[in-house]
């Protein structure tokens, strides 16, 4: 049976679909509103650079978006794309990872890039567990879960990745699920229309490694508890920790100016430049 | 490569005269005459006067520089530079290189020109800081995982520190690889004559760019031509092992075998185009004792010989100034007619083991560490040991 050709299949790697996500897996609902998002407020992708790491979400932009991409180390992916944006301010830098690349091995470059203001955006998919890896605890695994390397139970709380970029100092930061598709998409346009760096946290599912030790089998199984756990962040004023614990606060938690930091720094060349070339003139 | 407007007017500016200072600094200036438009960095003993200089001069000459969290974004981010088209560079020094390191293995797989400084201190761990040492001869060769060829350089006077820059970027663009510029503490804080060559004298190799439909990652060639960001390549850069086209293939045997070997003989086939030695002009064709050095150590080595050659005595010198790929048929060359050949090293011995693979004389390792470098007395009293 042959299906008709998607309306934005030109925006993908199409010689290599179908793509390798599992059954139920939150990525390909990620890469329908990135592309989507991507169409939706005209980027060109050949003026894009997609950079991601290690792990299943860095599957996204590499290798299924059709543009420029860099495909790095555990962690490292927005260090990689600091150095992409700073000589080619031009160009759209969009990182798209994991929970474990961006919130654990490269947490300390997260809240750098996030404090330094670098015109990056940061999407990243928080499947709440290593996936890739057969499912072990992640900085974002909930406690109480039983992981393969916390057979127990996990003790450890997780981290609240969206709201640390915040404090960090980042122009835009919002928190969606697959669930939400329609304002994840949205929010990822606004992200990337915004200067600065732009931060969308994507509360996702992972049946395979995750779901089939909580209770949930299927991704539907998981779209169904986001969409009971989710709270708009402006209904949540008032309440308190414990009223919000297993919730998940949805919507834009930061939308701000600040000084954007390859801007700041081609400033400094140009000046420098300018000296030079007034001295040599004279 | 053409030099741009900026960075012609910066060199105008500065070249053509002499001035006094440290290797650290003469490194930050021989990068920048060199073409480096990218340097991102993070402070550490006794590498950081290449960082402050840079982010003082780089500026001045067009380019960026950035000060990151630590040595893992440093080394990341001036990958991901350099595939804007940059040359792009990093300073660090022994913790800092083995941060860098899984990244390097990065830059080597993806091949990615790049250059790092490594002024090497007195290790393992911590060590002695501020102590100079020549402890990462090895970590240069095989600190990165897994199979592979590196190139490095050890300048042994803050001329060369300068000097030698522009051997280092115009090999990462040639061979499309990382390129380790192996000073150490006594070397980057020396602080003595450097003259910067004027505008006229200056030229910079360039990166061979593939044709449209041209693979980048493999082909004919044994360094693929590349492309940059920005251009509507639509390039797939990955560190797991990847066809030709740079699509992902980890699980066929003959595509890694393919690429790996690849990468693996861009190097060791162009080794007499890549290694610089220092040739002994004194040798009077007698000696049956020979000295191999290079970096700090080669010049108390060379002032022992001096000395013993002064007593008398034939003795044949050898300074390496590439140190990978190794100079085995130099050094094979060298030790030919020896029966013994000393390396004062500031280590308990590494590369000496090297040379011990290619000679059939004895080879003795005259090793010293604790941050102090080898005296000249100290070197000629193991010299005329053996004599």
């Amino acid at each position: 049976m042959s299906h008709p050709r998607h309306r934005l299949m030109g925006y993908v790697r199409e010689e290599i679909m179908p793509h390798r996500f599992c059954v139920g897996c939150g990525c390909g609902t990620v890469l329908n509103a990135f592309v989507n998002a991507v169409e939706g407020i005209g980027l060109d992708p050949t003026k894009m650079v997609c950079v991601s790491g290690i792990g299943c979400s860095a599957w996204i932009p590499s290798p299924y978006f059709k543009a420029d991409t860099l495909h790095t180390t555990h962690g490292r992916p927005i260090a990689f794309a600091s150095g992409v944006k700073v000589m080619r301010p031009d160009l759209k830098v969009v990182v798209i990872a994991g929970d474990g690349d961006i919130a654990g091995i490269g947490g300390n470059h997260l809240i750098h890039a996030a404090r330094r203001n670098i015109d990056l955006s940061v999407f990243m998919v928080n499947n709440m567990i290593y996936g890739m890896t057969g499912g072990q605890a992640a900085p974002t695994t909930p406690v109480g879960v039983k992981t393969t390397t916390t057979p127990h139970r996990n003790v450890e709380p997780p981290f609240r990745v969206a709201d640390l970029v915040a404090a960090a100092g980042a122009s835009y930061v919002a928190r969606w699920t697959t669930y939400h598709v329609f304002p994840l998409m949205e929010s990822m346009q606004n992200a990337m229309l915004k200067r600065g760096f732009s931060f969308i946290e994507i509360v996702s599912q992972c049946p395979e490694n995750y779901g089939r030790r909580i209770g949930l089998r299927t991704g539907t199984d998981f779209l169904h508890r986001f969409k009971e756990q989710a709270i708009r962040i402006d209904k949540t004023r008032g309440m308190s920790e414990e009223e919000l614990e297993n919730r998940i606060i949805i919507g834009k938690l930061c939308d701000r100016d600040r000084p954007e930091y390859v801007t700041e720094l081609h400033k400094i060349t140009q000046e420098q430049t300018d000296i030079i070339e007034k001295e040599t003139a004279g | 490569m053409a030099i741009d407007e900026k960075r012609s007017r910066y060199i105008e500016l500065m070249g053509g005269k002499t001035y006094f200072m440290l290797g650290d600094q003469a490194c930050a200036y021989g990068a920048i005459f060199a073409g480096c438009d990218f340097f991102a960095g993070y402070p550490i003993t006794p590498a950081s006067e290449v960082a402050e200089l840079i982010a003082r001069e780089l500026p001045k000459a067009g380019g960026y520089c950035v000060q990151m969290e630590d040595e893992l974004a440093s080394m990341a981010a001036i990958v991901g530079a350099s595939w804007t088209g940059g040359r792009t560079m990093t300073a660090t020094s022994g913790p800092g290189f083995s941060l860098m390191q899984e990244n390097i293995g990065y830059a080597v797989m993806t091949e990615t020109p790049c250059v790092i400084v490594n002024v090497q201190r007195s290790g393992p761990s911590t060590g002695q800081a501020t102590k100079p040492a020549q402890g990462d001869v090895m970590q240069a060769r095989w600190g990165t995982h897994g199979d592979h060829n590196i190139i490095a350089l050890a300048p042994n006077s803050a001329q060369e520190c300068f000097d030698l820059m522009f051997a280092c970027f115009d090999l990462a663009d040639v061979y499309r690889t990382p390129v380790i510029f192996l000073m150490d503490g006594e070397i980057g804080h020396i602080r003595e004559r450097l003259t910067m060559p004027a505008l006229s004298l200056i030229s910079h190799a360039s990166r061979k760019l593939a044709a449209p439909g041209e693979d980048v990652f493999g082909g004919e060639e044994l360094v693929p031509g590349i492309v940059h960001y920005g251009e509507g390549y639509n390039v797939h850069v990955t560190g797991s092992t990847h066809l030709d086209n740079g699509m992902r293939d980890v699980t066929s045997q003959h595509v890694h075998d393919k690429l790996v070997r690849r990468i693996y003989r861009k190097i060791d086939d162009n080794r007499e185009d890549i290694i610089k030695v220092e040739p002994d002009i004194d040798t009077n064709g007698k000696a049956r004792v020979g000295v191999i050095s290079y970096g700090a150590t080669s010049r108390p080595a060379l002032g022992a010989v001096k000395q013993a050659r002064a007593q008398g005595k034939n003795i044949d010198f050898l300074r390496l100034i590439t140190i990978w790929p190794f100079a085995r048929k130099q050094v094979e060359e060298f030790g030919k007619d020896l029966d013994i050949i000393l390396v004062p090293e500031m280590n308990l011995g590494q590369l000496s083991r090297e040379i011990e693979r290619f000679v059939d004389c004895l080879v003795v390792s005259v090793p010293k560490i604790g941050g102090v470098p080898h005296t000249v007395d100290e070197i000629h009293y193991a010299v005329m040991e053996v004599v």
